[in-house]
């Protein structure tokens, strides 16, 4: 059997506008609050060219190849492991009320009940 | 057999990984599904990273005599790159995080123009297609790289002011049609068969120069308060360019995550020109800030000095009171301050609420992660069209380190650089403090009737000693008075 992959012309750009589609509906629910994690992550999600740069580096036959390919997976495994590292401890830091931190009766919410005031803002906006 | 094994494991991989990576972004949608969000990629990114070494089974035969020394290349780069990414990022001050981020994306545009070098100095880009598709990843992902770091030098103020050139733009376009004509001339004498790729590196080399040069040249020119813009496209760059690299090495889930980034760096982008009420174009293409000339009509009132305790007194006797931090809290470090003043009002039954511009630091969202960082919680913390309505209703409005964002000329002045700009309505509250350093203006030039409304006072002298001093002025009215 063969399982390779074999993606043509017009099939790449109709991966691409669907996608396309998919990142902007994706991202548009993600509240203006986390928009740095959002950067930072989605950051992080383009590190994936990590796995072409082992491929192509597995792939070198030559010097300049290799120490081409050598870059590659470098600057991707940094992309990787560093946009995780700051995405992690950003989204590590946002708490609700009533977790550490002293406060009022009255702003005092449960982590669930902060669900519907998330949802609020994730309706479509009246332009 | 294991040819047709690894293929069938590397594709199910890839196809679990690009789903996990997609719903970790989904999962970003609230601050508390966000969390473990990013740990459902980081899983997606690791199974994929790992099962990527099953393509020693199907290299080219050409590679197969290198492949112990290949294998062990990829470990130590993996090891190397992540190691100390790693360190960095777990190291790196929150308020360093668009650096942190402006360098890693950087890292991704350049490793998707290495793996395009590869393509191209190694001969292995067939037919035209291809041939165009890994010469726009590689220009998109040379000028992410060098336009990255020179970002990173601009907000690390390794680069102070701004390069201001009459003609650079033009300058640069010539720069970007050069690349591109080098390009075209590369594919147009490849397609002919006249000449392979391989015999032409020093067109190759000259291509990526271009590219790396067009990258520094375009961020050169702009400005501190831009960043956030710039940021953003460059993010939508490395997407873009590993996407075009995902079609190139038929990798479908390179093709799909890369895209997904382009599209999340595109809305960010727009959403901050549209918050700093300017074109994308303006933004990356023109100059701001000494050109806008125009006569301010007569403004008036006066501005009404206070001192930081009077202040800190007034609100800690207000039913409500609305916060505006703004890029000069983040300067002065004064976010934990500030917090420990709200702690206090809350403790003696103020409603307090932050209220956050999209254009607040020198990313999207900044000013909201760097107060997560200070511990307000984040029910406390609304953006710009949840709370701007609640002014009106609200006792006071303390404008700390923010100025064009709370110009109620926005508004009104037709004439102004900023009108149309959507604005706190920090004008609307009865009444209105202003913690600035000095009489200084903002980003814009512009004077700020707000500050000389007649209920507006001013609070002058440094974020966070103002915090501090309001926090002592208060705690000094005793507890008898903390907890009436």
């Amino acid at each position: 059997m063969n399982f390779e992959i074999s993606i043509g012309g017009f099939v790449a750009v109709y991966i691409f506008m669907i996608t396309g589609f998919a990142g902007w509906v994706i991202i548009g629910r993600v509240p203006a609050i986390l928009h740095t994690p959002l950067m930072s992550g989605s950051n992080f999600v383009h590190g994936i060219v990590v796995v072409g740069g082992i491929f192509t580096l597995l792939n070198a036959s030559s010097v300049p190849e290799q120490a081409i390919g050598f870059v590659a997976v470098l600057l991707g495994a940094g992309n990787v492991a560093g946009g995780f590292a700051v995405t992690q401890r950003m989204l590590a830091m946002f708490k609700p009320s009533g977790q550490g931190a002293a406060h009022h009766a009255s702003h005092a919410r449960s982590k669930k009940s902060t669900g519907p005031a998330v949802v609020k803002r994730l309706k479509p906006k009246k332009a | 057999m294991i040819v047709s094994l690894s293929q069938l494991i590397i594709g199910s991989v890839d196809l679990i990984a690009a789903f996990l990576l997609m719903f970790g972004l989904w999962r970003m949608a609230s601050p508390v599904t966000a969390p473990s969000g990013i740990l459902v990629a980081g899983v997606g990114m690791l199974v994929a990273v790992v099962v990527s070494f099953l393509y020693v089974f199907t290299i080219d035969a050409a590679a197969k005599p290198y492949l112990a020394l290949n294998v062990g290349l990829a470990v130590a780069a993996l090891l190397i790159g992540g190691g100390v990414a790693w360190w960095s990022g777990r190291k790196v001050a929150i308020t360093a995080m668009p650096q942190a981020v402006a360098l890693f994306n950087g890292m991704g545009g350049g490793a998707a123009g290495a793996i395009a070098a590869v393509e191209l100095f190694g001969g292995r880009a067939h037919g035209a297609t291809q041939l165009i598709v890994t010469l726009a990843g590689a220009l998109i992902g040379a000028v992410s790289l060098s336009g990255s770091v020179i970002a990173w030098a601009k907000l690390d103020s390794l680069l102070k002011t701004p390069l201001k050139v009459p003609g650079l733009q033009v300058f640069n376009g010539a720069v970007l049609l050069l690349a591109i004509v080098v390009g075209g001339y590369i594919v147009f004498v490849v397609s002919s068969g006249s000449t392979p790729l391989l015999a032409m590196p020093q067109l190759i080399t000259l291509f990526f120069g271009i590219a790396l040069v067009y990258g520094i040249l375009m961020t050169l020119p702009i400005g501190g308060a831009d960043m956030p813009v710039v940021i953003s496209v460059y993010n939508a760059f490395t997407g873009l360019a590993v996407g075009l690299e995902g079609f190139v090495l038929q990798n479908p889930a390179l093709m799909i995550a890369g895209m997904l980034v382009g599209a999340a760096g595109l809305l960010l982008t727009l959403l901050m020109a549209k918050a700093m009420n300017r074109s994308v174009a303006k933004i990356l293409f023109a100059s701001f800030g000494p050109g806008a000339k125009r006569k301010q009509g007569a403004i008036k009132g006066s501005l009404k000095p206070v001192q930081a305790s009077d202040a800190g007194i007034f609100m800690r006797y207000a039913k409500s009171v609305i916060i505006v931090p703004g890029y000069g809290l983040a300067v002065s470090q004064g976010q934990g301050k500030l917090f420990d003043f709200v702690k206090l009002l809350q403790a003696a039954g103020v409603s307090v609420k932050f209220a956050i511009h999209p254009v607040a630091g020198r990313m999207p969202g900044q000013m909201d992660v760097l107060l997560a960082e200070a511990g307000v919680p984040y029910d406390l913390i609304e953006q710009l069209t949840d709370i701007n309505d609640a002014f009106k209703e609200t006792d006071v409005a303390l404008v700390i380190g923010a100025n064009d964002v709370v110009n109620p000329e926005a508004r009104t002045d037709k004439t102004s650089p900023i009108y149309g700009m959507p604005i706190l309505n920090a004008d609307q509250a009865k009444k209105c403090y202003v913690v600035k350093r000095g009489e200084g203006k903002g980003y814009a030039g512009i004077v700020n009737p707000l500050f000389y409304a007649d209920n507006t006072f001013m609070v002058y002298g440094d974020a966070a000693a103002v915090c501090v001093s309001m926090t002592e002025a208060v705690r000094g009215l005793g507890s008898s008075a903390a907890a009436a």
